[in-house]
């Protein structure tokens, strides 16, 4: 597989690792009445979906930065690929 | 009709006009007392074992493609009972057992060989851990030894004992271990479950639950909505998909894992071999394949193929330790779907939906487990409780903290 980096143009994917579902973004608040089990569901659960997956990616053996792939896990097709540190500002997060 | 040495005898002079279909094809009816989902091995195993074992009737099992068409016909067909922890080793040794006892059971030739499988050590850590692992499998009642060195080099002359970076140091060996015909798994299932009055239908994809105040009534399907008391799921790499459906979000996630066959080649490989620290194990099939295999890819895939990075690293990894590869030609490769869980075991249990039962998350060594999950499974089905093997397969083991994490991974199935 390729992935288009925003910013280093087509890399191959043997130079990344792989982290998983890009929902592991949105880490829960940890002071929340219900912290436990909303950790739980971060830590453990998984849409796992047949189609479109929006996953994090690490530049590993590249400029070590993180990028939001979107990509088909029924083709392996990859659509889009952000920056992870844009997307999680975009959320509202500070980093 | 019986398998047997007289009846191919007797075929042999009539011109082999006898022989009927190993299972019939009988059209869904209405309604069930239990219906599976997923005709892989562990749900034609679950089937055969709940009429055979629990004497449960009107039993159906719907395959969306054909039997034999998943991980049970594309894996690389080892056996052992290896295990550490004491949630999994109980667990494989039965399935163990029950594999040594299969192919009367069925009346079926699964080709299951004993050949033995053997575990590379590289470093006094690992001797430490190897040890401590075949302690527990030997408290389990299951066989290991500890080979050395020189006992290696005497059975395997051809592994590159010398490797700078690796170097062989002993290994854990596992006599009954080996390998077993995968197709054959299968097909003996089903035609032992068709003979107890089981239906199998194939062509049939679950497409949706009914579910009504909390219970499941049955399923939709590519041939109709079809009625049951119970519904199993146990459709591995599928898990997810399927689960889906109810809303369910697992802990797993869906991967793709390759296996490699090379061309046919004289008796050269007697056993199991796996070097873990390179990611390559390897046997050779009855008909002289070199079967051999390594890492999962890494990212989720429902795909059913892989990428050429994996097929570089593996076959670096054979390199690595049977320099003899080297000019053999490789004949296929393929890939299967890993239902792969988050501590890298598997899950029994019930849901939170009434009569509605789930079976999977078996990552790349769900065939070995075969016959035990086909029991423990019925065994939940039929009385509602979990078999005495599997009591730790339950969902809530990651939320209560108790995984099964035989390789210290942590919540990452990429990993595992
Ligand atoms: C390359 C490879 C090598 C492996 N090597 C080993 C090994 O050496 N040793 C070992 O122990 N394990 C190994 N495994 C793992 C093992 O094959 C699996 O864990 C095991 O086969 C999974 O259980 P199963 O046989 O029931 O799965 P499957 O055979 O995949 O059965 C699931 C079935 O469900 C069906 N299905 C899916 N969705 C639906 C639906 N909606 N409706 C109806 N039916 C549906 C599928 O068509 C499929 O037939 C390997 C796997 C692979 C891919």
């Amino acid at each position: 597989m390729i992935i288009v980096h925003p910013l280093l143009g087509p890399r191959d994917s043997a130079e990344f690792t792989y982290l998983g579902d890009a929902s592991l973004i949105d880490r829960p608040d940890w002071q929340s009445e219900t912290a436990a089990s909303e950790f739980y569901e971060y830590q453990y659960l998984r849409e796992n979906p047949a189609g479109l997956h929006r996953e994090l990616w690490f530049h590993e053996a590249g400029d070590r930065s993180w990028l939001v792939v979107t990509r088909d896990t029924t083709t392996h097709e990859i659509t889009t690929v952000e920056m992870a540190r844009d997307v999680a500002r975009a959320r509202g997060r500070s980093k | 009709m019986r398998y047997s040495g007289l009846k191919i005898l007797k075929e042999s002079l009539t011109g082999h006009k006898g022989w009927k279909p190993a299972w019939r094809s009988p059209e869904p009816q209405a309604k069930y007392d239990i219906i599976i989902i997923g005709g892989g091995g562990h749900g034609l195993a679950t089937a055969y074992y709940l009429a055979k074992e629990f004497k449960q009737k009107r039993i159906a099992v719907l395959e969306k493609g054909w039997v034999g068409g998943g991980n049970v016909g594309r894996n690389t067909t080892i056996i052992r009972s290896n295990y550490l922890l004491d949630g999994n080793e109980p667990f494989y040794e039965f399935s163990l057992k029950l594999w040594e006892n299969l192919e009367q059971d069925l009346n079926f030739n699964a080709m299951i060989s004993q050949r033995g499988i053997l575990n590379l050590i590289h470093s006094d850590a690992q001797r430490d851990a190897f040890t401590r692992r075949g302690n527990a499998m030997i408290l389990n009642g299951a066989d290991a030894e500890m080979l050395s060195t020189a006992q290696i080099k005497k059975r395997y002359p051809f592994l590159n004992t010398e490797d700078a970076r690796f170097p062989i140091k002993g290994g854990l060996a596992q006599h009954r271990g080996g390998t077993v015909r995968h197709d054959a798994v299968a097909w003996g299932y089903a035609r032992g479950a068709d003979l107890l009055g089981v239906d199998i239908i194939q062509n049939c994809e679950v497409t949706g639950f009914k579910v009504e105040n909390g219970k499941c009534l049955g399923v939709d399907t590519s041939r109709g909505f079809i009625g049951a008391n119970k519904v199993g799921c146990a459709v591995a790499g599928s898990s997810g998909r399927l689960m889906s459906k109810v809303d369910m979000r697992l802990p797993m996630e869906s991967h793709v894992l390759q296996a490699f066959v090379s061309e046919g080649l004289k008796p050269v490989l007697p056993g199991v071999i796996t070097f873990g620290a390179g990611h390559f194990y390897c046997s050779q099939s009855d008909k002289g394949g070199l079967v051999f295999g390594g890492d999962i890819d890494g990212y989720n895939s429902y795909a059913q193929r892989g990428n050429l990075p994996v097929v570089e690293d593996v076959c670096e990894g054979g390199m690595a330790i049977f320099p003899m590869m080297g000019r053999v030609r490789l004949l296929r490769s393929w890939g299967g779907l890993m239902d792969m869980s988050m501590d890298g075991s598997p899950i029994i249990d019930r849901t939170h939906i009434d009569g509605l039962y789930f079976n999977g998350g078996w990552c790349y060594g769900g065939f070995k487990a075969t016959p035990a999950s086909g029991f423990a499974y019925a065994h939940l089905l039929a009385t509602d409780t979990p078999h005495k093997t599997a009591t730790a397969y339950r969902f809530d083991r990651f939320e209560k903290g108790r995984m099964i994490d035989e390789k210290g991974m942590g919540a990452q199935p990429n990993l595992h």
